[in-house]
């Protein structure tokens, strides 16, 4: 049951993927990466990583495509379609696919056989954010100075003057 | 027996159900509460003809109005984005209602991370606003959308910092975990919720929620057509009664039943003598007193102008917030709370 | 849940990310690709958790940074993307070539 929902899920966000990186829509292309990145937030609470799943959801859907969709809008996206792309896409079409045609066969060669555990104890939250305040205190820190400086980026960056 | 009952599959998918079909008439009903507080509080009658008995019907005669009304896209708008903004609005504000608890056993899916989830599902209706700015092919349109989606993301911030102390104090992020732990802290048989240990967070969270919503007196992004309705100004007939005016009164329920959730107790009764009324009447006497606060608020300020929106919330608000956070941590180290 | 299934998941999005960032010119388009790159690694991480044994978390922890990460490279990137268009009224890559020969 569970595989069926994960193949479902997966074919909407590859199919999405897909259609984001070839729309010639910008705005559609934004819309594509919401399927995308929605359907990434339920694959994760299959996988039982529930915390992470509504981070996602906060923080990409909630704030990474509202960005996305200020930085369209604002470098004036026009309604309908745009012009035509590089015409490296003649070379980085294959360039992808031949990274997937040798990475996957490799990687479901080399791991066939295991299987993620579906049935974790409950309170994933409290002992996620325990591990994360005890053993990971120093990259929390450290990413939390990185956000500020990103911050204040950002913030002198863009204003006006 | 009753725990029987409730535990039947197909009593809870009845109740599950129930929610959404509740949803649409309290959209309506809140509509005419509305109308009618904000004319009593402005010495007048407010809707008196429609249905009879005090106008009960004015809303239903909107939505009937609505529509009725011509369906309007258009010509240089995309279509698609322009005709599924309303229901991305919709679906934002409706995700709340599955983690609030209606009594102990009485929610849709009692989630590990409620509060988490309530904050994560009202952070989607941003999308709409820009969607629905983009897609009118309207340069009016599309600035309204860009300052309305500013103030929603400003607002966000301070709402995450006061559910994050109410979580601190009650030990999880389970919203039946948040009202057992009010339930804990008796005095003299009445169950103390939080507010009194909260009450900054209570007022950043009504501020917080009000211009979440939209609503006065942060309503600049909309302004009723003082500033041609801003995102929405192409919208005519139901979709515009959708987007505009049901999504708006669906998160206004749902947030405030996660206030009176998270600040007011739930379902938690005011005296344990009172036990015998059952939770859901005490979460929806608590929702009404929340809701009549955010509906006298609005007929009470006048409008706040964008950049002084946006200033009160990074600068003010948010240092707050994080002083309220500040507070419940050195307040949880005391032996009784 | 096999694992194979998620790993060649994860490799698609990533192969679709790198064929983005190559293929197209507009930079916020490249900033989504980028996205949907660190996308496909965060599920990478969260597969190979449940796959270890034990209760182990770590894979959850990493996913979180890198999703705090993410969100900050991109407020950068859309800051210069904004800088860029400012100053000479184009997105496009192929334009941006100043510090070319």
């Amino acid at each position: 049951m569970q595989g069926l929902i994960f193949l479902v899920v997966a074919a909407t966000s590859g199919f999405a993927a897909v259609r984001l990186v070839t729309n010639k829509n910008l705005v559609h292309a934004a819309l594509y990466l919401v399927v995308t990145l929605m359907g990434m937030a339920i694959i994760f609470l299959l996988l039982t990583a529930e915390f992470v799943a509504w981070v996602q959801v906060l923080i990409y859907v909630g704030a990474v495509i509202v960005l996305l969709l200020f930085g369209l809008m604002l470098t004036r996206a026009q309604i309908g379609k745009t012009a035509l792309d590089r015409q490296q896409r003649w070379v980085a079409g294959p360039v992808a696919l031949v990274l997937f045609g040798v990475t996957a066969p490799v990687l479901w060669r080399f791991f066939d056989g295991r299987t993620i555990s579906l049935d974790r104890q409950s309170g994933n939250t409290e002992a996620l954010g325990t591990e994360i305040f005890t053993k990971f205190v120093l990259p929390f820190e450290v990413v939390s100075v990185l956000l500020l400086a990103a911050l204040v980026g950002a913030v002198f960056l863009a204003k006006k003057d | 027996m009753i725990a029987e009952i409730l535990g039947n599959g197909y009593v809870q998918l009845g109740m599950k159900l129930g929610v959404l079909m509740i949803l649409l008439p309290a959209t309506l009903a809140l509509g005419w509460v509305e109308l009618k507080i904000g004319a009593h509080m402005q010495a007048r009658m407010g809707p008196m003809y429609p249905g009879g008995f005090h106008g009960w019907a004015q809303t239903l005669a909107d939505g009937i109005k609505f529509v009725l009304k011509e369906n309007i896209i258009p010509k240089n708008a995309d279509k698609s984005v322009f005709s599924m903004v309303p229901y991305v609005t919709m679906l934002g504000a409706a995700l709340i209602y599955v983690v609030i608890p209606a009594g102990e056993n009485l929610v849709i899916e009692n989630l590990e991370v409620g509060v988490f989830y309530v904050l994560a599902a009202s952070s989607i209706g941003v999308i709409g606003v820009l969607m629905a700015g983009w897609a009118s092919a309207n340069k009016y349109s599309m600035m309204g959308a860009l300052r309305a989606a500013a103030q929603l993301i400003a607002y966000e911030l301070p709402l995450v910092l006061a559910a994050a102390a109410v979580a601190m104090m009650a030990g999880s992020l389970s919203l039946v975990d948040i009202v057992e732990g009010q339930k804990q802290i008796v005095l003299a048989g009445f169950y103390i919720p939080f507010l009194p240990f909260q009450i900054i967070g209570f007022v950043i969270f009504l501020i917080a929620a009000t211009a979440e919503m939209t609503r006065p007196p942060f309503d600049m992004p909309v302004a009723e057509a003082e500033l041609i309705t801003g995102a929405f100004t192409e919208y005519t007939g139901i979709r515009f009664a959708f987007s505009l005016f049901a999504a708006e009164y669906i998160t206004m329920i749902g947030l405030s039943a996660f206030g009176a959730t998270m600040f007011l107790g739930g379902y938690a009764p005011l005296h344990t003598a009172l036990e015998f009324i059952p939770g859901i009447v005490w979460l929806l006497a608590k929702t009404g007193t929340i809701l009549f606060l955010l509906i006298w608020i609005r007929w009470t300020f006048p409008r706040l102008r964008e950049d002084q929106l946006q200033k009160f919330a990074w600068k003010v608000l948010i240092p707050l917030s994080l002083v309220n956070i500040f507070i419940t941590g050195a307040l949880k180290l005391t032996p009784w709370i | 849940m096999p694992l194979n299934w998620v790993l060649v998941l994860t490799t698609f999005l990533f192969c679709v990310g790198v064929y983005g960032v190559l293929a197209r010119r507009n930079a916020v388009i490249v900033l989504m690709s980028i996205e949907i790159m660190l996308n496909a690694v965060n599920l990478n991480l969260i597969a190979f958790n449940g796959a270890l044994e034990g209760d182990r978390l770590i894979g959850q922890v990493f996913a979180l940074f890198v999703i705090a990460i993410a969100a900050a490279e991109l407020g950068v990137g859309l800051a210069i993307v904004l800088l860029i268009y400012r100053n000479s009224f184009t997105v496009s890559l192929d334009e941006v070539n100043l510090l070319k020969w």
